[in-house]
């Protein structure tokens, strides 16, 4: 068998459990291609010199060992956390994650720390001060942010699994221009301590994987309650490996912005995928919602905000470089988060803002009274050219349009690969979206969707 | 269309403690605006009687024993260990207060 990088987790789990494999021999291709691959595709900041000495710690965990990357804003004490920003080049945490120590938990080896956007402001991970990330489907193009390291990971198949985060399509839209899953939890569902925080009432980590599956065997290791984290929820985590393969007949799917202008050229594309869904006895329904465009103001009061009071706290006094270090994407945003915040401005911005994500989550209310999940792209089109994110102030909230109305409503949300243009070789996502807690209905269409079309590349190789 | 001139950079710049150039200020204030543009649109929204939402989970008061997290604790050395400048067991802070 050769390149066992290339495998799913729920792949190497049965060759392992079946002794035809051993964990050691995906290490051995997964380091290969590390070293071969990295270089050009910049998602690695940082490895761990030597995993296997991790491997055999694990061996009786559920997760045997296997290999996970993670986004650079996740603190862990065995490697450095830099939140792809100068200011944090040489800082090692004392202390670690919740997501990460569960995932070590589950018999997981955070096999290296990928790049994002610097402090994850961004969706093209190109604002890092470490340099960009080419996505891996086709290198003249952009992996989208922030978590477009660990979305190129999992494309470039050096890792069998990844986490992100994401605030408002952070996980989700590069997983789409990647063509992978980008699994979003419901806010407070997945602890938010010890990652960098950005901004604290939408941060949500998540797993971004080759398949649904895999996404959900993640999301079983990371989510629950953790008393470190106040907005974490003490709801019990429904098992939602019981999900997979289970019917849609009768689902109740709300078609969401394919009116909106910037899709045009893929409307057609969407429509006709979105077909499978009545094939499998599901009730598919276009309907309106409230316009996706206020939501872009919305998000960008409520993060640069949330931003300009977070990163408050790096003062270069106890650990980290001085104020001045701080890139012109996070310069940006600090500072017009200051001025929303600010005396005569507060009102006029922050708290209208505030009231209109309020019109948002009474409007998502309204529509899962009539529908089971609702359905959108992920992104408005196909992954940008290298260099498209640069000098533009507002690149990735219009990037993240449709993704932002249920972020700052705190619902959840599955992105699946749903076509894949010939020529280029990239991706369009389907966004698939659920009330809170509902988890196991939008895993339920996501997983049904990925086995019923051609677009999974790992399940077409398989 | 609130005003935005290079004055106001300057002012927030103090505020967020962020030192900025000249060249870097003219540009802010252009980024500004074009933000601003977009926010705007907000103004379109009817709001009136609309509670504001600043947490989507609904939690409230969430508490816990006031009791020492002793796994949680760093020692003096771990606390350190990334400042840049420490003095017998201290951090060293910038001088706020004129001799």
């Amino acid at each position: 068998m050769s390149n066992l990088n290339n495998l799913t987790i729920a792949k190497a789990l049965e060759l392992i459990d079946k002794k035809e494999i051993q964990v050691s021999d995906i290490y051995q291709d997964l380091l290969n291609s590390i070293k071969e691959k990295n270089k050009e595709l910049n998602i690695y900041l940082n490895t761990l010199p030597d995993p296997l000495k991790e491997v055999k710690k694990k061996t009786n965990l559920k997760l045997k060992g296997l290999p996970i990357a993670v986004k650079d804003n996740f603190c862990v004490p065995e490697m450095p956390t830099t939140a792809s920003s100068k200011i944090l080049k040489d800082f090692k945490s004392p202390y670690e994650s919740t997501v990460t120590k569960n995932i070590k938990k589950a018999g997981g080896v955070i096999v290296g720390k990928t790049n994002l956007d610097a402090w994850a402001h961004g969706s093209s991970t190109e604002t890092s001060d470490f340099g960009r990330t080419r996505n891996p489907r086709n290198t003249n193009h952009l992996p989208g942010g922030s978590s477009g390291g660990s979305a190129a990971a999992v494309a470039a198949d050096l890792t069998l699994a990844a986490i992100g985060s994401e605030t408002a399509g952070s996980v989700r839209q590069p997983a789409a221009w990647c063509g992978t899953v980008g699994f979003k939890p419901t806010y407070g569902r997945v602890s938010r301590y010890g990652v960098i925080a950005m901004a604290s009432s939408t941060d949500s980590p998540g797993p971004i994987t080759k398949t649904v599956e895999d996404s959900v065997i993640l999301y079983q290791a990371i989510a629950g309650h953790d008393p470190n984290d106040a907005t974490s929820s003490k709801k019990e985590v429904k098992n939602l490996i019981k999900e997979l393969d289970q019917t849609i007949k009768n689902l109740k799917i709300g078609v969401l912005y394919l009116d909106v202008e910037e899709l045009e050229s893929i409307k057609d594309i969407y429509q006709e995928q979105l077909k499978v869904f009545e094939k499998l006895g599901a009730k598919v329904e276009f309907t309106q919602a409230l316009d996706p465009r206020y939501a872009v103001g919305v998000y960008t009061v409520v993060q640069r905000s949330e931003v300009s009071s977070n990163l408050a706290r790096f003062d270069g006094i106890r650990y980290g470089s001085d104020r001045s270090h701080f890139g012109d994407e996070a310069k940006r945003r600090i500072m017009l988060g200051t001025f929303t915040l600010s005396k005569g401005y507060a009102d006029q911005y922050y708290n209208l803002a505030q009231k209109v994500r309020t019109l948002f989550i009474n409007d998502f209310e309204k529509l899962f009274e009539k529908y089971d999940i609702l359905v959108a792209p992920t992104s408005p089109g196909f992954a940008k050219k290298i260099g498209s994110s640069e000098g533009t102030a507002m690149f990735g909230e219009l990037e993240d349009m449709l993704l932002e109305p249920s972020s700052i409503a705190g619902l959840p949300g599955i992105s699946v690969p749903c076509y894949r243009d010939e020529k280029t070789n990239l991706y369009l996502g389907l966004n698939i979206m659920a009330p809170m807690f509902r988890e196991d209905l939008m895993v339920r269409a996501a997983d049904a969707f990925e086995k019923n079309t051609p677009w999974n590349s790992w399940r077409n190789n398989s | 269309m609130s005003k935005i001139d290079q004055n106001t950079i300057k002012h927030i710049s103090d505020l967020a403690n962020i030192p900025v150039s000249t060249q870097e200020t003219k540009k802010l204030v252009d980024d500004f605006l074009k933000t601003l543009k977009v926010i705007d649109e907000l103004r379109q929204v009817s709001v009136e009687d609309v509670e504001p939402t600043h947490q989507v989970t609904q939690l409230t008061n969430v508490m816990r024993e006031d009791e020492v997290a002793k796994e949680k604790m760093l020692t003096q050395e771990e606390a350190l260990a990334n400042t840049e400048s420490s003095h017998k067991g201290y951090f060293v802070v910038p001088r706020i207060l004129e001799k």
